[in-house]
């Protein structure tokens, strides 16, 4: 058993005896991970580790040398471990990103020792170390209608679509919901009301998409104070978006639609 | 049922659940062009506010009025001055930037190479005119 956590941040001397030997060519990082266990902590408080790192490893492979071999304790999110999932976005050097998705030799210091941080996502409720409260992430997502709107008989076949219809949203049709956009947003943190990036980006797919009869719809509840005018092109979400999804162009396409596109 | 052990079991309600502080968020380029663009429109503001002020002060007696101004032209006053005049053309040329990534369908792909132009400009105006503005009001305290 692991020693309750304590508010202190304490630096694990020696690696557990049960731990895999040592990989050839891995080097000693630090790993400084911002904890929170709710049973037990106050607050969130930061816990060091020192563990080998090979520069082949991802970050994610670094938190499960930790979870199961120093403090099986420590909990994240993640699935398919393949940048697919987006379910282990999480703060790392200060940046949101995935775990699965950031390489170590990308990592290294140049010089000297090298620390990587890792913290929850901003501006959603932690529940436990990494874990945060996705809930009103999804409410968002939900309140712009992420799903096809037509009228009218099915067609017996298919919805047919030109290349370049199909084209005008194919960016946004990359999202997977990690919220590494969403909580890279300064108006995000304090704004606890509004939308969000990923919910704009998933409306985007959908207004722009010309199979779809929703878009005026769409673009009203955008057009909320609580929607894409709270907006102020940081283009920290477009940093952050692990698909490469150009989240800004696509909220400054929504904004425009509603300028121009509507009488 | 509710008991004051069960709460305490299940931990704090969600409303109270901590939220991630941490460090600083290391933001992309147009994040603290964001921030320089908010501090240096409130530095603006400050300088109308001031400047109304000191204007209405004609209305109150146009000796008091000669009095402020006179302040003004103290050779130290050069700091907020050049201060005024890079938060201006800062403010200016970024508005310009945020305008483009609004309107032009390009801008937000070229926000970054237009928040270099943006700086660039901004040096190229600014360091004459410290040059000359500095030059003069050291003449102007140490005699030339």
């Amino acid at each position: 058993m692991t020693a309750p956590t304590t508010n202190a941040s304490t630096e694990t001397a020696d690696l557990p005896s049960d731990a895999p030997p040592i990989p050839e060519g891995s080097t000693m990082v630090t790993v400084k991970i911002e904890r929170y266990n709710p049973e037990v902590d106050d607050d969130l408080h930061w816990e060091s580790y020192r563990i080998p790192a090979l520069p082949s490893d991802r970050v994610l492979n670094l938190l499960h040398y930790i979870k199961w071999y120093i403090d099986g304790t420590l909990t994240f999110r993640r699935s398919c471990a393949h940048g697919v999932c987006g379910s282990d976005a999480m703060r790392i050097n200060g940046v949101n990103r995935l775990a699965c998705k950031v390489l170590m030799k990308d990592m290294f210091a140049k010089k000297g020792e090298t620390t990587i941080t890792v913290e929850p996502i901003k501006g959603l409720p932690v529940e436990k170390d990494l874990l945060v409260n996705m809930e009103p992430f999804f409410e968002a997502y939900k309140a712009i209608k992420p799903y096809l709107v037509a009228t009218g008989n099915d067609p017996t076949r298919e919805r047919i679509q030109s290349v370049a219809e199909r084209e005008r949203f194919d960016d946004t049709t990359k999202c997977i919901l990690c919220a590494a956009c969403t909580t890279s947003c300064p108006v995000y943190w304090s704004e606890g009301s509004y939308f969000g990036p990923a919910a704009i980006v998933n409306a985007h797919r959908f207004i722009f998409d010309s199979r779809d009869e929703a878009a005026e719809e769409r673009l009203d509840i955008l057009n909320d104070i609580d929607g894409v005018w709270r907006c102020r092109t940081t283009f920290n979400c477009t940093d952050a978006c692990p698909r490469g999804i150009q989240v800004t162009k696509a909220i400054q396409e929504v904004k425009r639609a509603l300028m121009f596109r509507r009488r | 049922m509710a008991s004051t052990t069960a709460t305490a079991a299940e931990g704090r309600p969600r409303e109270e659940a901590p939220r991630a502080k941490g460090t600083l968020y290391r933001g992309d380029l147009g994040m603290w062009s964001w921030v320089a663009h908010r501090i240096t429109g409130v530095l603006t503001f400050f300088f109308l506010f001031v400047h109304v002020l000191d204007t209405a002060l004609v209305r109150v007696s146009p000796n008091a009025y000669d009095t402020v101004i006179n302040t003004y032209k103290h050779p130290l006053m050069i700091v907020f001055e050049l201060g005024l005049l890079a938060a201006v053309l800062f403010h200016a040329f970024n508005g310009i930037r945020v305008m483009l990534v609004d309107f032009w369908s390009r801008g937000p792909r070229l926000q970054r190479p237009m928040l270099w132009t943006v700086l660039v400009l901004w040096l190229v105006l600014i360091i004459p005119a410290a040059i000359s503005m500095i030059a003069r009001a050291a003449t102007e305290l140490f005699g030339g």
